[in-house]
């Protein structure tokens, strides 16, 4: 009897409340107007999203105009480089914002490059990449010269780990980026062996703790990159670029080359005649710009939406000029 | 002082003593110390020679094979050249669309309409009346509260999306898998051919698939459910197989007397009988198609994955850590509804007329409200939009932010040194004596002690595997691992002892901790990776620390369970004789549980295998590293798929050796283990 009761006055309390719910109203959900702007339908706008901040914040300042001013359904998708351009050819991606060279990519699928087409080249994105080693902040200061590769053997004790036995450890971040490193310590001689941190949050980990205990560290990084205003890494100076001297990948002896960051979009995208298109080929800041709304992101935590509208709403001018090659007057 | 220097000397000439008389009365223990005499001898002058080391960058012949096979299958898939590849890409299309439908029933707006078509109210009165329904109105106090969390810490559309791609492969895994595991469980033929597969399917770390898969399948939706049915599918297999199996003989007899076919001899009496052990089958297939949430998020898979890897990615800690929390809690609600309705198919066969009248009046009820709260959700605003407040999420995130905080500022400095020490006076040892040694001397000690654990089918086991490893190129990064896997084992066996001897000795440790238990087995191994790392820095000890708290439950549990089994009559006989608290722990629990040790020992095993790749990628190189490299950089495919073979077949020859020296130990024990099904059902056949 106690359960039959229990049960009937629990299913009557769930009607009851329900209804007296309803009975409260509230708004109604009224469908969306077809948003304001656009000349051209948008249509979806694929956007890869590979995996580091200021890769998000490039893409969420192009998606969230793309969205608000231009009427495009944005789907954002979290991959890596390498499935990313494979996206291309499917459909499945429209646009990669931030591209760091990948020369072995281009010619899978650039057409110039002798690959299958599905990628096109669409500018750049005017930030500057730079890849090398660097130190902490508190290094540079204690010692000076230790950003002279010449000196590096000098110190070499000092950065002896647990990983690499009588060696210094020079730490590589995630076996997915463009390195030379290997070649680097063999070709300059240096005291050195490259240990993987294996990702980037690893090595971020790792430089915090070395600058917060004043510990020795050496390591890979790259800029632009948010982290760089928590902690302002130093870079160290390895011999000069110079072109075709990293031609061998075997006898690298020099820096890295300067990446002049540009977007990539399958060429399915380029033809449809999408403003987003156009928004995407008018695209163009610097890497404080990029600092900026990823460090909204990955220091402030703000959503990444709401990072790029805050930018957006704080520079007019740069935004007016992109809407405006895409045809829509903000 | 003297007194207190001759008590300890004592002491320890009579530990001595008791040292020599377990080496007198055990032959194995000696075997083995003689063998790890012999190759310190034999790698102290030999160190460094012969040990197939290559370096991050090289890829061999084979490498090169594996990696032609790969392309060779991503070309026939994209250019659809046969019907295989076809149906498969078919069905992954089919996946695709019938997931994009279920987002926009329940979490994603699609154009015009601002929000999804139904709600958060009609969500949770929807989940309310199946919870109902299948396990009781119990369950409905746990399931209700269950999803107003997700709402409040602030992941209601991504807990909705991970429940749906579980319940969506859970589905599909159970029927191919249900009726797969009653063919298995009447064929011993299909047995002995399926179970191999299975045990394939489970080990093969999901990197080594992932990139080929978001190939094949496209990135998203399809591509997440392809790889959680891969993983997700084994466990329900094999338990439905094994429920099939142990139906009684005796009842068969009795129903085949009255002359019934096998077809209505399967749908009338196995299936009924074997109905509860399946449905602990789709509760183990729930419980790893949820733990692919982190993994599928690798392709975009939608759901709780991304914010774990948004927090890592920003080193967030807070933001993984109350997306795991939600996980977490996902997990107990489904565990705990599966287990329940399995209970419950019992008890409604006993359940009078009345009881089921009653049910059906109140699951009418039940289904007129839910109605309601569709349509309300449908149309009203403030019951579509989860409200904004309260935000537990937020208050949440920020404590666990400063704790990490805390932890980099004030304990980092003195947890590095526990790290280099450990590295140093042990972990670099140990490692060299198994890399560093050449490859034959370090293989033949390997299989002496397989001998000795195991015996003869343990040899041929290791034989074949060590040869399978030699064959792929990549014996030291192989060995570099091996001694990771073992020195995490013998860590995660240590303490799994001594949680489990406290659990099982006291019911109060073991109410307190067991919620902790549960917690650490369901949440992502990327969330307590962050603090780990934060501690130790990024090198191989860190991954052993991380492979030792993803390990630790489950061999904690499997432990509490062998010491309670103990039967209170040999403790208290034990206790009138005399015996103190700690003799009665040494000498009776713990050699009464030992069937319970060493399946500990071997689950614990196979846990920190599976956590190999995710220590590639906070510095413990090796296979983990080939692997995570094979998925990022498409040139090291093949390389990283060699790897991927390679972690299986030391996973399979771990396994085959604890195993049989489990069965051996097993002989002479008084009490065998519980089968508990709570564990990971890694080669469930075999154990």
């Amino acid at each position: 009897m106690r359960v039959k009761r229990t049960l009937a006055g629990f299913s009557a309390l769930v009607t009851a409340s329900v209804l007296t719910l309803g009975a409260c109203g509230g708004d109604s959900i009224q469908n969306a107007d077809e948003p304001a702007g656009g000349t051209k339908d948008c249509g979806e706008l694929n956007m890869a999203v590979n995996p580091w901040v200021g890769y998000e914040a490039d893409a969420h300042v192009v998606g969230y105009l793309a969205q608000t001013k231009l009427g495009c359904t944005v789907n954002y998708k979290d991959l890596d480089e390498q499935v990313s351009w494979k996206g291309f050819g499917n459909g499945s991606v429209d646009v990669v914002i931030e591209n760091w060279g990948h020369p072995e990519l281009q010619k899978k699928y650039m057409s110039d490059q002798g690959g299958d087409g599905t990628a096109v080249d669409a500018g750049l994105t005017g930030n500057d990449g730079v890849i090398g080693w660097y130190v902490p902040p508190w290094m540079a200061d204690k010692y000076p010269d230790i950003t002279d590769w010449n000196n590096l053997n000098k110190y070499a004790d000092m950065f002896k780990t647990t990983e690499s036995g009588d060696l210094g450890t020079l730490w590589d971040g995630d076996p997915g980026f463009v390195t030379n490193d290997e070649a680097l310590v063999k070709n300059l001689d240096l005291d050195y062996k490259v240990v993987y941190a294996g990702s980037e949050d690893a090595l971020i980990q790792d430089f915090r703790k070395a600058e917060e205990n004043k510990t020795p560290m050496i390591g890979y990084f790259y800029e632009p990159q948010w982290f760089l205003a928590e902690v302002p890494l130093v870079k160290v100076d390895l011999p000069k670029y110079t072109a075709g001297c990293d031609a061998d990948a075997e006898k690298v002896a020099c820096d890295y080359p300067p990446y002049p960051l540009n977007k990539v979009v399958s060429s399915s995208f380029a033809d449809s005649g999408s403003p987003a298109y156009d928004l995407v080929k008018a695209f163009s800041w610097t890497n404080d710009d990029q600092n900026l709304v990823a460090k909204y992101i990955a220091q402030d935590q703000m959503d990444p939406d709401d990072a790029a509208k805050k930018w957006i709403d704080d520079n007019p001018d740069k935004v007016d000029a992109w809407l405006k090659a895409a045809g829509v007057s903000s | 002082m003297t007194t207190v220097t001759t008590t300890t000397t004592t002491g320890a000439v009579r530990r001595e003593g008791a040292l020599v008389g377990v080496l007198r009365a055990r032959p194995r223990v000696w075997g083995l110390l003689a063998v790890v005499v012999g190759w310190i001898v034999i790698w102290s002058f030999t160190e460094g020679s012969h040990t197939l080391e290559i370096s991050a960058s090289t890829q061999t012949g084979v490498h090169q094979w594996f990696q032609d096979l790969s392309d060779s299958v991503g070309e026939a898939f994209a250019s659809q050249s046969n019907w295989f590849v076809v149906a498969i890409t078919d069905f992954a299309d089919a996946m695709d669309s019938v997931f994009t439908w279920l987002q926009h029933l329940f979490t994603v707006a699609e154009f015009p309409r601002p929000l999804p078509q139904i709600g958060w109210l009609g969500t949770i009165a929807l989940a309310t009346l199946v919870t109902f329904a299948v396990a009781g109105w119990r369950l409905v106090l746990l399931v209700v509260p269950a999803f107003l969390l997700f709402g409040c810490l602030g992941y209601w559309a991504e807990s909705v999306d991970t429940l749906l791609i579980t319940l969506l492969s859970v589905a599909i895994s159970c029927l191919v898998g249900i009726p797969l595991g009653v063919w298995m469980g009447h064929s011993k033929v299909v047995a002995a051919i399926v179970t191999p597969v299975l045990d394939v399917m489970q080990t093969m770390p999901s990197f080594v698939y992932l990139l080929p898969f978001s190939i094949l399948f496209g990135i998203g939706p399809a591509a997440a459910i392809m790889l959680t049915l891969v993983y997700a599918t084994p466990p329900v297999v094999r338990i439905s197989a094994h429920g099939l199996r142990t139906v009684d003989a005796g009842v068969l007899e009795a129903t085949d007397s009255l002359g019934q076919g096998r077809l209505r001899r399967l749908v009338r009496v196995e299936l009924p009988l074997a109905k509860r052990t399946i449905i602990v089958g789709v509760n183990q297939t729930m419980m790893a198609a949820l733990s692919m949430a982190t993994i599928a998020a690798y392709v975009d898979g939608p759901g709780l994955g991304q914010p774990v890897l948004d927090g890592l990615k920003r080193g967030q800690l807070g933001t993984s850590f109350v997306a795991g929390i939600c996980i977490v809690i996902a997990a107990v609600m489904l565990d705990r509804t599966t287990t329940a309705a399995s209970v419950r198919s019992e008890q409604a066969r006993r359940a009078g007329d009345r009881g089921r009248r009653l049910r059906r009046v109140t699951l009418a009820a039940g289904a007129v409200g839910t109605l309601v709260a569709l349509y309300l959700s449908h149309t009203l605003v403030w019951a579509n939009e989860f409200p904004s407040k309260p935000d537990l999420g937020t208050p949440i995130r920020n404590a666990v932010d400063d704790f990490g905080d805390w932890l980099l500022t004030d304990l980092s400095g003195f947890t590095t040194t526990i790290q280099t020490d450990f590295t140093n006076w042990f972990l670099n040892p140990v490692q060299s004596l198994v890399a560093e040694s050449p490859w034959f001397v370090t293989g033949t000690a390997i299989l002496l002690i397989a001998a000795i654990v195991g015996g003869l089918r343990a040899i041929a086991a290791t034989l074949v595997c060590l040869a399978g490893i030699y064959l792929l190129d990549l014996w030291y990064n192989a060995m570099v691992t091996l001694t990771s896997v073992l020195v995490a084992t013998v860590l995660v066996v240590a303490i799994a002892v001594v949680l489990g001897v406290s659990m099982g000795r006291s019911l109060g440790v073991d109410r307190a901790l067991r919620p902790l238990l549960d917690a650490g087995q369901t949440i992502p191994p990327f969330v307590p990776l962050i603090p780990v790392l934060i501690l130790f820095g990024s090198n191989r000890f860190t991954a052993i620390i991380a492979g030792v708290i993803y390990a630790v439950p489950i061999a904690t549990k499997l432990v509490a369970d062998g010491i309670r089994g103990v039967s209170t009559e040999t403790i208290e006989a034990s206790r009138s004789t005399g015996a103190n608290r700690w003799q009665e722990i040494t000498k009776v629990q713990l050699p009464m549980a030992r069937g319970s040790l060493l399946l500990a020992t071997n689950q614990g095993l196979l846990y920190v295998l599976s956590m190999v790749v995710i220590g590639g990628t906070v510095g413990a190189g090796a296979l983990g590293f080939d692997i995570v490299k094979g998925f990022r950089y498409a040139d090291y495919a093949g390389k990283g798929l060699a790897a991927g073979i390679t972690i299986v077949l030391l996973g399979i020859m771990l396994d085959r050796i604890t195993t049989y020296g489990a069965r051996r130990a097993g002989q002479s024990a008084v009490v065998k283990a519980r089968r508990p099904f709570r564990r990971r059902p890694m080669f469930d056949a075999l154990v």
